[in-house]
This record gives structure tokens, sequence and C-alpha cells, in this order.
């Protein structure tokens, strides 16, 4: 009787037990996809931010102050172009601009280092006087080849080769490596292995802080100690005050707290069993980590490396501070070199220009670091799962 | 099975190969320790460092000695005798004096505006109201100074205008403490009129005083308040976007379909993509497309361009939101379903469950999780390189469309000055950049044992 009553007091109320009409609940699912989806923004972003600004600067001519001014005045007509001495050497076939003006020149037969003949109004363009004392602007096309295999790096001449950056950061991400895959390891084996709980509650939390630590702090530390340390062991004329080792060291020791707590995490999820066997037959605990368990969490391992290398590869304030301004093709660890992050860091301090040839070149560097560790991440999540598929 | 089972060994060969292998096992352990020794002396070696450098004898030298100016020490000295002080010594710098203390407009109209403006609410006589700074005389603006700053800041003022205390050389902690004897001689041959004193870099007036070129008078001021700021900014905006964004991933998407999946994977990648990335996607996008509104020129704002503390903002509020999102899904993660089960089982929607349970259990981990988050945020210096952070403003920073330049970037200008000064100034600065940091890891490590979640 009773029910019936309430069911009946229910089914006066609107709708009764159906889903009532709650246009706030459905809406903000809506709102926090958008939120979620904002992640996948970030990305499209970045690709589409570095690919267009690095696909300007490959596909447009760039320009680069020769240094040269006109000296003597060039009327609509005249075609010999003469200019300062001193000045980036104009080429047969350069095209050339003149400052405050549209019009292009190029070049059809080259007197002497100063004395051009040049043809008006290239491409199209209205020919103009210009004046005495006018900048000369040599146009640059960047190919992909050039940017590719050269081997010099020197935007203001208009060299834009990639390989000192390239070689340097390489350099520098190995040295890093070299050091801290087996501290992290050393690390990891112990922490997973040896280490008492009081003990991995001391230990841990250096780790932390270590990995916690700004880079610019250890930039400091790598330049006012590091370089003052190896100048000491290997002598202050073979050491630069700038140099690829002491930077790729204290990256090593950035990277270390990534390692270990990666490889801790892969050998730590290594089945109890397989553990428990390996000392039920009489292995010691070295030969039950070395042949047992590091084998099987192999991937992890490597995962945490190269997750580590990635690291390593994109680092840039301690490199930018100890590791030296200046792109250097080298690979002795002692002399000063750029590394990708660096030049950027180093192009982009202060008012930097848009459209400018520099500021379109940092984005083609921001592409090959990207897509460096875009694939360097991308085959470590791949191993990672691979290597959880095996054991869950 | 075509292989022979080896033989067992004899007892004794057993007994000599098993000392052996506990042998290596032994001296490997030793070595796997030292690996962990070694992070923490790299630790130590790094905190020894910078307060090798932020500590130790210096030179004052002065422009004007102390003792020439008086007799008795400038403390000791009445007001009006400072006041003359001043107007004897440097008459032409009056104005900027009053500019610098008692000024209540911008910098470009000082001289123009009358004192009723220039000055509004501080004490003057009501005859100088009308008149601008220009028609005052020397005797006038003393007489305004005295009406309104007190002993010790004209003590200050004479010195900073006056004796122009100035660091000629410094020594790092090891020299200080170990060679004494030696730098005091040194110290004496090429400075005998300095002052050798054992000098903290870091001090309150270090803190407070604004960036400056010359080292002894640089502070950190402007950088803190940028980084305030920009903080501000960065909270203000990732908060919001990372906890929607991690509630849709854990409570509503479902975890297997394409989308969620998909998001995931980016989420985790994008935490892996280097910050100076970043720092161009800043530059090219809110510092260069949206110029308009990140320049405050929407607003009215006229002398700022895209790079400001908004710009930075934005940019580090992206950097950190993959972090965010990971951490506010593992600490939704940690409440237990049963709770979500039982607020379902009494009627609640959706949402209702999402708001009213799982978030005021969740809140601790995620209030971690942010901070955490916010302290990797306050230590990034190469994404507000490129965005274009100032490399020399001498105004605060004071809202969202000023120029910024923040602690970690004064760091990096100082560490690359050639002078050891500057290395002294950014020794300092970093003591007090990991002291903010602590200052959130301690609170986020409180947060956490409180409300027991794991992150």
């Amino acid at each position: 009787m009773a029910q019936s009553k309430v069911r009946a007091q229910m089914n006066e109320r609107e709708g009764g037990l159906q889903k009532r009409f709650r246009p706030l609940d459905d809406s903000i699912r809506y709102v926090l996809f958008v939120c979620g989806a904002l992640s996948v923004l970030t990305t499209i972003g970045i690709v589409i931010v570095l690919g267009s600004e690095a696909l300007n600067f490959f596909t447009s001519y760039g320009e680069i102050d020769s240094n040269n001014k006109i000296i003597i005045e060039l009327s609509e007509t005249s075609t010999a172009l003469d200019v300062t001495e001193g000045g980036l050497p104009l080429r047969l076939n350069d095209i050339l601009r003149v400052q405050s003006s549209d019009e292009l020149l190029l070049i059809t037969e080259v007197v002497d280092s100063d004395t051009v003949v040049v043809e008006r109004g290239y491409d199209g363009t209205e020919p103009t006087a210009h004046e005495i004392g006018k900048e000369v602007f040599i146009a640059k096309e960047v190919t992909l080849t050039e940017f590719f295999t050269g081997t010099r790096w020197q935007p203001q001449i208009g060299n834009f080769g990639v390989w000192p950056l390239l070689t340097a950061t390489i350099n520098v991400s190995l040295i890093a490596l070299f050091v801290a895959v087996p501290i992290g390891l050393g690390t990891a084996i112990y922490l997973s292995e040896y280490a008492s709980e009081r003990t991995r509650s001391i230990l841990k939390p250096t780790l932390e802080i270590l990995a916690g630590i700004p880079t610019v702090v250890l930039g400091y530390f790598a330049l006012t100690f590091m370089t003052p340390l190896l100048r000491g062991i290997f002598g202050a004329d073979t050491v630069q005050v700038y140099n690829q080792l002491s930077a790729g060291l204290v990256v090593g020791f950035m990277i270390v707290p990534l390692i270990s707590t990666v490889s801790e995490d892969a050998i730590r999820a290594v089945p109890r069993a397989l553990k428990e066997a390996s000392l039920g037959l009489g292995a010691t605990r070295f030969e039950t980590a070395t042949r047992v368990l590091l084998p099987a969490a192999l991937s992890g391992v490597i995962a945490a490396f190269i997750l580590a290398g990635s690291r390593a590869f994109g680092e840039t304030m301690i490199v930018a501070v100890a590791a030296g301004a200046g792109p250097n093709l080298t690979i002795n660890p002692f002399e000063a070199a750029e590394t990708i992050t660096g030049h950027i860091a180093r192009i982009s301090t202060g008012d930097l220009s848009y459209g400018s040839m520099d500021y379109k070149s940092l984005f083609s560097l921001g592409l090959v670091l990207f897509g460096v560790t875009l694939t360097l991440n991308l085959i470590s999540n791949y191993i990672t799962a691979r290597f959880r598929e095996v054991y869950q | 099975m075509s292989e022979k089972v080896p033989v067992l060994q004899k007892r004794e060969e057993f007994g000599a190969s098993l000392k052996r292998r506990q042998l290596i096992g032994t001296i490997w352990q030793r070595l796997f320790f030292a690996a962990n020794v070694f992070s923490i002396i790299i630790l130590l070696a790094v905190a020894f460092n910078v307060a090798n450098g932020a500590f130790g004898y210096v030179v004052f030298t002065y422009s004007v000695l102390p003792e020439e100016l008086s007799e008795r020490p400038l403390v000791e000295l009445s007001e009006p005798e400072l006041v003359d002080l001043l107007v004897q010594k440097v008459p032409n710098r009056l104005r900027v004096i009053l500019r610098d203390n008692l000024s209540q407009v911008p910098n470009t109209v000082f001289t123009t505006e009358p004192l009723k403006t220039v000055l509004a609410g501080k004490v003057f006589s009501t005859e100088l109201a009308g008149k601008t700074v220009n028609d005052l005389t020397e005797q006038e603006i003393a007489l305004v100074l005295s009406d309104n700053l007190a002993q010790e800041e004209f003590v200050k003022i004479i010195t900073r205008q006056i004796v122009i205390p100035n660091i000629s050389e410094s020594w790092n902690l090891v020299d200080s403490l170990t060679n004494r004897g030696e730098i005091e001689k040194l110290a004496a041959e090429k400075y005998p009129e300095g002052d050798l004193v054992f000098y903290s870099w870091l001090n309150l007036d270090f803190v407070t005083s604004s960036v400056s070129s010359n080292a002894t008078t640089a502070g950190l001021r402007t950088a803190l308040l940028g980084t305030m700021w920009i903080m501000i900014v960065v909270v203000t905006v990732s908060f919001p976007i990372g906890l929607a964004a991690a509630i849709y991933l854990q409570e509503y998407a479902d975890q297997n379909s394409t989308v969620s999946k998909v998001i995931a994977t980016n989420i985790r990648n994008l935490a892996g993509v280097p910050s100076i990335i970043y720092g161009m996607l800043g530059l090219a996008v809110f510092a260069r497309v949206f110029e308009f509104y990140t320049s405050g020129r929407f607003v009215g704002v006229t002398d700022s361009n895209g790079r400001t503390v908004l710009t930075a903002g934005l940019t580090l509020g992206l950097l950190i939101l993959p972090t965010i999102i990971i951490n506010a899904q593992e600490a939704l993660k940690a409440v237990p379903s049963s709770l979500r089960d039982a607020s379902y089982g009494m009627g609640a929607t959706k949402w209702q469950t999402v708001s009213r349970v799982v978030l005021p259990n969740a809140i601790g981990g995620i209030l971690t999780g942010i901070i955490l988050a916010v302290s990797r945020a306050i230590g990034e210096t190469a994404p507000l390189i490129v965005v274009g952070a100032s490399t020399f403003i001498g105004i605060d920073p004071n809202g969202v469309f000023s120029k910024f330049t923040v602690v970690p970037i004064q760091i990096y200008q100082w560490t690359s000055r050639p002078e050891l000064v500057f290395k002294n100034a950014a020794a300092a600065a970093i003591i007090v950049l990991v002291a903010v940091l602590l200052l959130l890891n301690s609170t986020a490590i409180y947060l956490r044992n409180r409300y027991g979640i794991r992150i």
C-alpha cells in the first residue's frame, strides 16, 4: 500500500524516474574534452610552427648583410655597381637588393672584388636610383642539401650547415650517457636489490633533489666547478674555458636520476619468481642481478637509456653556459663548441626580429631537435610497451 | 639433450669458486653503492660550489671616502647635517633623488606636471603646489626631502649618491678561509684606501634592489617580481585546464577508445619535448601571431611588444600542462572506486559524483602535483630566453603586459659575464631560487603526507 503511494508520488513529478534534463552535466563533458584535446592542439601547434617556419627558411630567399656600401651613385639605368671594400665578396649570379628599395639586381659579370656588372630590375622589379652609402644585401637561399651536408654554421656570411651544431650536441649527449649509464644503472641495481628500506629512504630523496635542481644552476656548477677541476687535471692549455667535456659531464649528472628511476622500475617489474629461482639455485645476489634480473629487464633499461639520451640532446642551459658560444666542428671534448640548443638560446637572447634569417634558421634547428628527441622518445615508449606486454 | 650434464665439481673446487664468486659479489655491491654515493657527492659539490661563490672577502672602494665627508660616521649625523651634505656635494642630483624617493608619477611626466600631482600625498608647503620640479631651487628640494624622509634614509641616499661603494675585487669562500693572510696583503697593496670585509652576497639589499649593471648594487627584486607575475599566469592558465583534462581522461573518457588513447599517448610524448621547443612555440604563436593580445594593445597598452609576462606565462603553462595532467590523473586514480559506486548508487549524476565525491578526495594529490609542476616552471630558463625575456629592464613588472626577467635568467646572465663579482651575485641568486623551490617542495611533501597520496 505504502509502496504504491510512493510510486504514485514519484510519477506525479515531471518525468518520473526518467533521466532529467541537466544542461550543465551534459555540456561539462564537452568542456572537459576540449581541455583534454588541448594537448593534441599543442602538439599540432609545435609541428605547424616549426614546420612552416622551417619550410619558409628553405624555400624563400633570405637576406644577409654583405657589409658593402654603394660608393658611386647608381642611376635607374646604370649597370656598373661599385661598392666599398672589405665586405663579403660579390659572386656571379648572386641576387642583390639595396637598402630601402625593392629592386633586385642580378650580378652578370664580376669585374673585381668590389666592382660588378648587374642586370637591373631582376625578376620584374622596378629599377630605382640608389644613393651613395646605401647597404647592399645578398639574397640567400638555403637548400636542404646545404643544411644537412654543410660543415659550417655562420649565419652572418650565409653558411647554414648543421653539422658543427649537430656534432657538438651529439658529443655532449654521448659524454653525458657515458657517465650516466654506469652510475644510473648501478644506482638502480643497488636500490632495487641491495638497499634496505632505511637506506632507500635516504638515497631516493637525494636523487629526487638532484633531478629537481634547475638546469641553469647546474650550468653555473659546470662553469665554476667542473671546468676549473678539469683544467686542473688535464692542464689549462689542453682544456678551454668553455668546453664540451665539462658540459657533457654535468648533463650526465642531470640524467642519472632519470636513468636510475626508470631502470629501477623496470628491474622491480621482473617477476619475483625469476629472482627467487635464481637465488634458490645458489646464485649470489650479484649473479642474480646481472644474469637474471638485468637480462629480463633489459628492454626497460634500454628504454631508460634512450629516454635519457633524448633528455641530454634537448638540454639547453648547461650547454648554453658551459659548452661555449660559437659553432665549431670538432670531436675534441676539450674544445668549445656550440650545441643546437645552445645556439638557439644565444641567438634568441634579446629582441630577435621576426622574419630575419636568424629567426627562420632557429626553427629549422628546432625542427631537427624536435625530430630527434621525438623519435628517441617514441622508440623508448615502444620498447617499454613491448616490455610490459611480456610480464603483465 | 645431446650435451653432457656437467659433473658436479669437487667439494674443495666448489668451495674455492664460491669464495671467489662471493668476493666478486661483494666488490660489485660496493661499486653499486658507490654509484649512489656519487649522486650524493655531486649534490654536495653543487651546494658547496654555490656557497663558495656567495660568501667571501671583498674589497670595497669608494668614490668619496666617508671620512672625507665628515669627522663623525654618517649614521651619527643629524638630519639637517645630512641634508647640507647633499646640497653641498651633489646639488645637481637633488632632482634625481627626489624622483627616485618621492615621485608618484611616471618618469616621463616628472618634470612637466605640477608638484601637487608629482608629490601627491607627500608633505610640502602649499606655495610649491603649482610649480613644476624644474622651477624648484635646490634649497626648496632639500626642504621637501627633509620633510618626507627620515635620517636613516638620508644615510642610505648619501651612501649611494656620494660615497658610492663599489666592490672592486672578490674572493670565494675557500680562498677567504685558507688564504686570509695573502688576501689581506694583496688588498692592502692594490687598494690602500679600500675596505676588506667578509661579505655575504646574499643579503636583504640584494633581494630588494632592482637590476643593475653594477654587481655591487645589483639585486633580484625585478626578477623575483617577474617570476611571481609569471607564476600567477601559469597557475591561472594551467591549473583549470590541466585539472579538466585529467578529469576527462580519468573519469569520463572510455579508456579503450581511440580518441582517449591518442590523447594519452600525446600527453606522454609532450612531456618529453625539450623545453626550448615550447619557447619557440611561444615565440611564434603567443609573441608574434597573438601580439595584439599578448602585448595588451587590445586593452590600450601601447608601450610593449608581444614579449610580455603574459606570453611567458602562457608558454610555461603549456610546458607544465602534461605534468599537471599526469599528476592529477594519478591523484584521481587513487580515489577508491567504491566511493564513486556509492555515489552513483545514491542516484548522483556523473558530474555530481566527480565534483562532490571524487574531487574533494583527490584534492590533496592534485595540489601536490600542481606545486611540483610550478616548481619546475620556476626553474625553467630556456623557453623564456627564446620567447624574449628582456636582458635588462629598469622598471619592475607591474602586470601581465610588462616586460619581464626572471630569477633563472638573471642567474644565466650573471654567470655568462666574465667578471667574478657577477658570478658571486649569480651564486647568491641561486640560493634565493633554491630556497623558493625548497619551500614549495616541502609544502608539496607536507600535503602528500597529510593526504597520504603517493605521486
